[in-house]
């Protein structure tokens, strides 16, 4: 009962033959071996496995890859660029926006999404923002700072200089 | 966790749904956002054998005021309302609601006519819907039927929808002037089913007379229910403090609430009371502004 799917995942095209009970994430990870995506709860809580489909950020742990038939999967190995880390990346890298790292793929993909509905978020709108991403370590604060960090900088504005807050 | 193996189509039109419907009967679950669906199948209380996903079918999607209502599509999404211009214009009570269900990920696939398909008391839109008096489409290959939102659930996971029909549009008469409404749930945390939920739409005339109440209540009886004697009680009257605090009163009597992890059942009645009285207030706010 397989089927063929063609997905394009980071700007790269993908013809795969799926069984259609396989999840996207699963795909993703163990058939195009890109495993920067991580599943967390795999009950659609933690927001770990989240990527974006055709630009809106779903978490793929509660998507069919045959859902993604013909579509455009983007994963956090497709952020960082030949000139360098993708703002958010950068961010986070300078807030200590992590600790363990687990949830930094999925934070940083709705980020993403994120960023681009509301290019100069409050506080507010980036806790609310997140609120499907659940981060064990961090405590938030320092992920809110170097979204921050990145909304200021892809707006061209200087980044904030605040002090990353160890909790 | 994976569901159980099931075949899988995904349709061009509505015409080739109903076939597939017809060809698979009660063995078929439609597939639109899927967010209610596909948890249930990783965890296996659902396996159904054949899965058709509508979101290759063109016109399902739409967010529009036509003929006196406004139009939710099957495919709309939580997301397109929060987005929606019309909607952040005209229905603050959508913005209330979509904003408390689950969160932006899964806003992005679930619909508003799968949140009501499913047919749980524990979803948010069912309530939001009651108090706005809204009607559903529901269509087969034999035509379309249309059927109030009071009439539509029948039980937990059961709704008037048949093996054979899709829910396709969510109708809901554009609110008159001096119109207000509101929706708030109590959640543990994000993404949690309410431990109460009430939605309120009221209509005040001129004299600040009380000309329409809806009050929906969200998780708090085996199916979504019309809170209809605090309605009566509002209806036809200034709405001062005694009528509202006697609205509220009703609505924690009339309901059935269970005890669980978010509550016992006193507490959940008193919940009631107090979101009853507030979202009047607020509803009240809103239709002076």
């Amino acid at each position: 009962m397989k089927k063929q799917i063609t997905i394009s995942v980071n700007g790269e095209k993908h013809t795969l033959e799926v069984e259609p009970r396989e999840l996207l994430v699963h795909v993703i990870r163990e058939k195009l071996r890109l495993t920067g995506t991580h599943i967390g709860c795999d009950t659609t809580s933690c927001g770990a496995c989240t990527v974006l489909l055709n630009g809106k950020s779903i978490k793929s742990c509660t998507v069919l890859a045959i859902q993604a038939d013909g579509k455009e999967v983007s994963t956090v190995e497709g952020l960082a660029t030949a000139e360098g880390l993708h703002p958010l990346q950068e961010g986070f890298k300078e807030n200590h926006g992590l600790h363990c790292g687990f949830c930094t793929p999925g934070m940083l993909m709705r980020a993403v999404e994120l960023l681009e509905h509301n290019d100069n978020p409050t506080e507010e709108e980036i806790r609310w923002g997140i609120a499907g991403n659940l981060c064990r370590c961090t405590g938030y604060n320092n992920i809110v700072k170097a979204i921050q960090y990145a909304s200021a900088k892809m707006r061209g504005e200087e980044t904030p200089s605040t002090e990353p807050e160890f909790v | 966790m994976i569901p159980a193996t099931f075949d899988y189509a995904a349709p061009a039109s509505l015409e080739e749904a109903f076939s597939l419907l017809e060809q698979h009967g009660d063995e078929a679950k439609i597939l639109a956002g899927g967010h209610s669906l596909i948890p249930m199948m990783k965890l296996r209380f659902a396996s159904p054998e054949f899965l058709i996903d509508i979101n290759n079918i063109p016109g399902l999607a739409h967010i529009k005021e036509e003929d006196g209502y406004l139009k939710i599509g099957a495919l709309a999404r939580e997301a397109d309302l929060e987005h929606s211009e019309l909607i952040r214009s005209k229905y603050p009570i959508f913005m209330d609601a979509t904003k408390l269900i689950a969160d932006p990920q899964v806003r992005n696939m679930g619909t508003v006519g799968g949140n009501i398909a499913h047919g749980d008391a524990a979803n948010d839109h069912p309530a939001v819907m009651m108090a706005l008096r809204a009607e559903v489409v529901i269509s087969s290959a034999e035509g379309q039927r249309t059927v109030p939102i009071d009439e539509f659930f029948y039980g937990f996971y059961m709704t008037a929808v048949q093996p054979n029909e899709i829910l396709t549009e969510i109708r809901i008469p554009v609110p008159g002037a001096g119109t207000g409404n509101a929706y708030h749930k109590m959640e543990r945390k994000v993404g949690d089913y309410a431990t109460a939920g009430v939605a309120v739409q009221l209509t005040l005339d001129g004299d600040g007379v009380c000309t329409y109440a809806g009050i929906g209540l969200t998780n708090v009886n085996p199916v979504p229910l019309r809170a209809a004697r605090s309605e009566e009680v509002l209806v036809g009257h200034k709405l001062d403090e005694e009528r509202i605090e006697l609205a509220g009163q009703y609505a924690s009597e009339d309901c059935n609430p269970s005890t669980d992890l978010r509550g016992d059942e006193e507490y959940k009645r008193a919940m009631v009371k107090v979101l009853t009285k507030r979202m009047i207030n607020k509803a009240i706010e809103r239709a002076k502004s």
